[in-house]
């Protein structure tokens, strides 16, 4: 057992409902994901280090190298820029590789080729080629992780044309969202939350795909509205659940792709509610919430009745220590007291 | 001071080996370097003009390298690059037109004016990618060698880099996981000595690149990039190599760039490198001496050079009328292609 599994354990989900269908693990969807991609197109391959070690990746990766050979997905050298551009390589010449990283941190050692290469490819040759590969990591927090083990990059990322970032919080948005990332013909970018690799629920059987810069409506209300994806969401989700014994009702929209924003899910929702929460799993300078602040201001100023309210990380690297963890991490609690204090602005 | 003297022997004891070759090919590769070189020089005359927007890394001097080794290629085998694109494009293939329209920012450019001269890309010619960051376009062309691989083709992939790209940490990764996966893949290092102005000497301790370059578990040499016929030759071994299942081959090229590292003209005379080092590789001009060689075998003459150089002349106006009457790019061409349907 990885040396955090206890505390992901120690999480504790609200239960899917079994009677709406077949409940799986966010690591077992993933799984599945990747499973049905590798059978349905023999161009995906899986690659990373550690992808077929005995923890395989959270799990999200057991079985497949069995199933579908060592040429396919096989383990890498610790050598992140290289493979990436190796992936950059081989996505513009017919293939579909997958880049897995255990944590996004690894990422930052291969920004030459991601930023200035992958992403790139497909303007500077003018539409002749292009880059169909997907990034995957899963975002660490707590247990001590760090400052260059719990890294949210998404925020550096945002701004980087030729991207896509898809960031999931359910095991059925998780497989979905991956099999339209792997068949998407652009760099994407996905960001798993260590948090999420435990929670069940209901995912549905065999091939379907999530369209990319699609966001949800988890929860309705008429009292504010809450944004953003992964394990913030699902914050901010209990966060909503409690605040409805209040009297209080927000609207949580996951965004489910931070690249591109689905800017018409937010506009809509802040018609009925006026009032704006961004929630991000990263810092919010210059981040998700940022940009998505920004955009409440240039183009939704007119509906908005009090000031726009970020939840995110402080202009502070992660601490590794328990105690200033906690002062670190928004919670449930703040998460519900900053909605609250708005809903009542 | 001469730093870097060349230490090479031009053509002597390549007789057996001429008289192997076929003539029209002897003679092609004649045609193919003074086409670039004639290519080159017309770019540089005319680059004081200013209708080229867009930074020029001329290869005069090192024709033969480009020539040599796009000799061993077929055109479906994939070729990427660094930054001193213009010999490799041309080499492998790519269209002139295509290369003037992109270089005078033209809409019908080999890149749509998204590249500049620095990313000339003919996928038709097989010239499949360019990188100006040093080392960029390295471990993609692994990654294509990869793809080949797996999908079981026998095309090859290669890549020139520069004696620069050596420091680059990507570069050393690229030669471990090529190793690795036995990639049918050749990396073609050109060494020239430089890295804009900075000598090796002052970048690396002194040793061999394709020395270092075998330490990485890929199968390496040297040669005289002066030499049009040693390039090919080690080419096509590296080649024979690759399609054969044999891995990865690395073949450092000993050559001199005759001009500054971008822009018209040398620049020896700011002191970074000494007039005298340049006109030493001078007299081993890669086009003088494989034409005194085919000369001395009776294999050309001045007159078939001649006539080479007129032809050139002849496609390079041409070309460059075609790029100044072409249209320039639109403001809605901006947003296209940043993303694949």
């Amino acid at each position: 057992m990885p040396w955090d599994e206890g505390l992901v354990n120690s999480l504790v989900y609200e239960g899917p409902d079994p009677s709406e269908g077949r409940i799986l693990s966010y690591a077992k969807a993933i799984n599945e994901a990747f499973a049905i991609a590798m059978e349905h197109d023999p161009s995906v391959i899986v690659l990373g280090q550690g992808v077929d070690d005995p923890s395989a990746m959270f799990g999200t990766t057991r079985g497949l190298q069995a199933r579908f050979g060592g040429a396919r997905i096989f383990d890498t050298p610790v050598a992140e820029e290289s493979i990436m551009g190796v992936c950059t390589g081989a996505a513009m010449n017919g293939l579909r590789p997958v880049y897995m990283h255990n944590r996004p941190d690894f990422i930052l050692l291969a920004f030459n080729q991601l930023v200035t290469h992958a992403s790139k490819v497909h303007f500077m040759d003018n539409g002749q080629t292009n880059v169909p590969m997907v990034v995957w990591a899963a975002i660490g927090r707590g247990w001590g992780s760090g400052a260059q083990h719990s890294q949210s990059i998404q925020g550096l990322l945002l701004g980087v044309p030729g991207l896509k970032i898809v960031m999931p919080s359910t095991p059925a948005d998780a497989k979905g969202l991956l099999l339209s990332a792997i068949a998407d013909n652009n760099p994407v970018l996905v960001f798993e939350h260590r948090w999420l690799m435990k929670k069940d629920g209901v995912v549905p059987e065999g091939h379907y795909r999530i369209p990319l810069g699609e966001g949800v409506v988890r929860r309705r209300g008429t009292d504010l509205t809450v944004v953003g994806a992964s394990h913030a969401i699902e914050l901010a989700s209990q966060a909503a659940t409690r605040l409805a014994k209040e009297g209080i009702e927000a609207e949580v929209i996951d965004l489910r792709t931070v690249k591109p924003i689905d800017e018409a899910i937010i506009e809509e929702s802040l018609g009925k509610t006026g009032r704006l929460v961004v929630v991000d799993t990263g810092w919010a300078m210059g981040g998700v919430c940022a940009e998505i602040g920004c955009l409440a201001a240039e183009k939704w100023f007119h509906l908005l009745q009090a000031p726009v309210r970020r939840i995110a990380l402080p202009d502070v690297p992660s601490p590794a220590g328990f105690t200033l963890e906690q002062f670190y991490y928004p919670d449930v609690e703040r998460i519900q007291a900053i909605m609250r204090g708005l809903a009542r602005q | 001071m001469i730093r870097y003297a060349y230490q090479g022997t031009g053509f002597e004891g390549w007789e057996e080996r001429l008289q192997a070759l076929p003539p029209a090919l002897c003679s092609a590769l004649l045609r193919d370097m003074i086409r670039i070189r004639v290519i080159e020089e017309e770019i540089e005359r005319r680059y004081h003009q200013d209708q080229m927007k867009t930074p020029i890394h001329l290869v005069i001097g090192q024709e033969a390298s480009s020539v040599g080794f796009c000799a061993a290629l077929t055109r479906e085998d994939l070729l990427y690059s660094g930054h001193r694109t213009h010999g490799a494009y041309l080499a492998k293939g790519g269209d002139l037109r295509g290369m003037l329209c992109e270089m005078h920012c033209r809409i019908n450019g080999c890149a749509g004016s998204r590249g500049g001269s620095m990313h000339l890309i003919d996928k038709r010619a097989g010239m499949a990618g360019t990188s100006a960051i040093v080392g960029g376009a390295v471990p993609i062309a692994a990654g294509a060698a990869l793809s080949l691989k797996l999908r079981g083709s026998d095309r090859v992939a290669a890549v020139f880099l520069g004696d620069a790209a050596t420091e680059e940490g990507v570069v050393s990764e690229t030669l471990n996981f090529a190793a690795l996966k036995r990639l049918p893949m050749i990396f073609v290092c050109e060494n020239n000595f430089y890295s804009v102005q900075s000598p090796l000497a002052t970048r690396q301790p002194a040793r061999d690149l394709h020395r270092w370059a075998a330490e990485h578990g890929v199968a390496s040499v040297q040669v005289d990039g002066t030499n049009v016929l040693a390039a090919r030759e080690a080419a096509l071994a590296a080649v024979e190599r690759a399609r054969s299942g044999g891995g990865p081959s690395f073949i450092e090229a000993r050559l001199y760039r005759f001009r500054a590292h971008g822009g018209a003209g040398d620049d020896s005379k700011t002191g970074y490198r000494d007039l005298e080092e340049l006109h030493q590789w001078e007299t081993v001009d890669p086009i003088r001496t494989y034409f005194d060689f085919l000369s001395r075998t009776q294999l050309a003459d001045d007159r078939q050079r001649d006539a080479m150089y007129q032809a050139a002349m002849k496609e390079v106006a041409d070309a460059f009328e075609f790029a100044l009457a072409s249209p320039n790019p639109e403001q809605k061409d901006l947003y296209t292609h940043v993303y694949s349907d």
